[in-house]
């Protein structure tokens, strides 16, 4: 395998300039990196077929926005994942297969692959918010075998909603459609959301249809971590009428 | 780093240097192992064989569609409906056949009870327990001790419309008031009515309790529920409270805390989440724990 200098440069040889000029080296990587991300990442943009339009999807409620930043404050997402796989044992097991719609809203999405607890997709309406509220407390005095550690201090912790306007306004700018009326009223929405019979409750419906709003186990007045969570966790999978849903429609 | 140095062979392994050298120190050319270089060439050609015959490459408004055809949404239909052909003939005749004639069947019993443990499981499990044993404000199923009632048909309907679940307008519904919060009692009425619970199962009372005053309470405003001696009600929900049987406990401490805050527990409505098949198999699966009635 020898090759006399002498010849015409080898491929090898034209290599140099590569390996002699680290800028050069960076630029080089740069543009292969580039042209294998566009190739995998831009079609997504533009494919009809990876764009699906889904009714029923709505951005989360102040008090919701809230409960996620604490389920991924609290780490929820190295446990238990929020993707069901269109498997049949996972549909068997946890319902209709998770759509991409679902997630649209999100930042970061909490998909994930890990399952040391089960997915929690759908797990919205699955259970009473008392026995989320015991569980999140100490799990083993609900599931006696389960392995998932208490997180009592979400009951006694205030949640803080003085910021959750502004998160609310930087997720506008990524594309929630959060609106300005939104972004103003995003405290006393909270308030209202975990709250019952309160009087604000039907502009706060009128700009999240669905969103329910009703005491949720804690003290009157008095909004903690806990509340939050459980107006998120018992939203999740629950916006989409599957019983409308047409899945011969969307198949790919 | 100089280049195009004389290519030297290594003496010991036999293979040639690469002809490069940083301050005198040489780089080995020893080739890759065979089988890791046929195993890597054998990758690359399965993987053209898998651009063809699956989806793969993205073009302007659509993306190559494979030769198979395959999709991981129709496949997963086509697997669902395989369990579904599968299963088909039981569902069939569950669905057809009253939840009485379930029980008399041994063949369709023993579907039903297996469905059932299945989606027990998964479904019903976290809180009432992996034997359905219960757990603090979580009833029991094997025990005869029922809230709503432990016939087939009560069963299927709380199953169905679920206890206190708002969303289900068929819910059961109701609401013990929350006596102690909403000033209704004062501490020693709630005190000595906890002691005249106690007294109705049995249970020795506290010293000097005025079982008097918790017996004309307890008469004026426990009785329209839960019975004149404590006997329950099915039919709003009230539990028995003259057995041993306890939704929450019987220290005096719990009892008084359920007469202080009310309300009363909740269940999920499943006639949403769960086919009817399902619904039925459960409902012949908890009615055959040991406590149906």
């Amino acid at each position: 395998m020898t090759h006399p200098a002498s010849h015409s440069p080898s491929l090898w040889q034209r290599h140099q300039i590569f390996e002699k000029n680290s800028i050069i080296l960076v630029i080089g990587i740069l543009i292969a990196i580039s042209i294998g991300g566009l190739v995998e990442v831009l079609p997504l943009f533009y494919l009809k077929s990876t764009i699906e339009k889904v009714d029923g999807i709505r951005p989360l409620t102040p008090l919701e926005l809230t409960g996620r930043k604490i389920y991924v404050r609290e780490g929820c997402y190295n446990c238990h994942s929020q993707m069901i796989r269109p498997l049949r044992d996972e549909v068997e097991r946890y319902g209709h297969y998770s759509l991409a719609a679902e997630s649209m809203y999100d930042h970061p999405f909490q998909w994930g692959s890990k399952r040391t607890g089960p997915d929690l997709a759908r797990v919205g309406g699955k259970y009473s918010d008392d026995w989320h509220r015991d569980h999140l407390r100490n799990p083993r005095s609900v599931v006696p075998a389960s392995i998932m550690p208490g997180y009592p201090w979400l009951e006694q912790n205030l949640v803080d909603i003085s910021h959750i306007g502004e998160n609310m306004a930087v997720l506008a700018v990524e594309g929630v459609p959060y609106t300005a009326d939104m972004i103003k009223s995003a405290v006393s929405d909270a308030k209202t959301q975990g709250s019952a019979d309160d009087a604000s409750t039907a502009d706060f419906t009128k700009r999240y249809p669905k969103a329910i709003s009703r005491d949720l186990g804690g003290n009157v007045g008095r909004l903690t971590e806990a509340d939050a969570l459980i107006a998120y966790l018992q939203l999740l999978g629950t916006q989409v009428d599957f019983k409308l849903y047409d899945d011969k429609a969307n198949i790919r | 780093m100089q280049d195009n140095h004389a290519k030297k062979t290594d003496e010991k392994g036999g293979y040639g240097t690469t002809g490069h050298e940083w301050d005198g120190i040489q780089e080995l050319n020893t080739p890759l192992p065979r089988w890791w270089l046929w195993t890597w060439y054998a990758c690359i050609i399965w993987a053209f064989g898998y651009w063809i015959a699956y989806p793969a490459i993205p073009l302007v408004s659509s993306f190559t569609k494979g030769v198979l055809g395959w999709s991981s949404r129709e496949a997963v239909v086509a697997d669902v409906k395989g369990l579904q052909t599968l299963r088909g003939p039981m569902t069939a005749k569950i669905e057809a056949v009253s939840l009485a004639d379930i029980e008399k069947t041994p063949e369709l019993l023993s579907f039903a009870r297996a469905q059932g443990a299945a989606a027990f499981a998964v479904n019903c499990s976290p809180c009432h327990g992996a034997g359905a044993q219960g757990s603090k404000a979580y009833p029991n199923l094997n025990d005869d001790d029922w809230l709503w009632g432990g016939s087939l048909d009560a069963i299927h309907t709380t199953l169905q419309h679920g206890i206190r679940w708002d969303a289900d307008k068929d819910t059961r519904s109701s609401m013990m008031p929350a006596f102690g919060k909403d000033g209704t009692l004062k501490p020693n009425e709630i005190s000595a009515t906890a002691d005249y619970v106690r007294s109705l199962s049995g249970l020795p009372t506290e010293k000097g309790a005025d079982l008097a005053l918790g017996q004309s309470v307890f008469a004026a405003n426990c009785a329209a529920c839960h019975g004149d001696n404590g006997e329950g009600n099915q039919e709003v929900g009230a539990p028995k409270l003259n057995d041993k049987v306890w939704l929450y406990g019987p220290d005096k401490a719990l009892i008084m805390e359920r007469i202080t805050v009310g309300g009363g527990g909740v269940m999920p409505a499943w006639a949403t989440r769960l086919d009817a098949p399902t619904i039925k198999s459960l409902a012949v699966y908890v009615h055959t724990l040991g406590g149906g009635q």
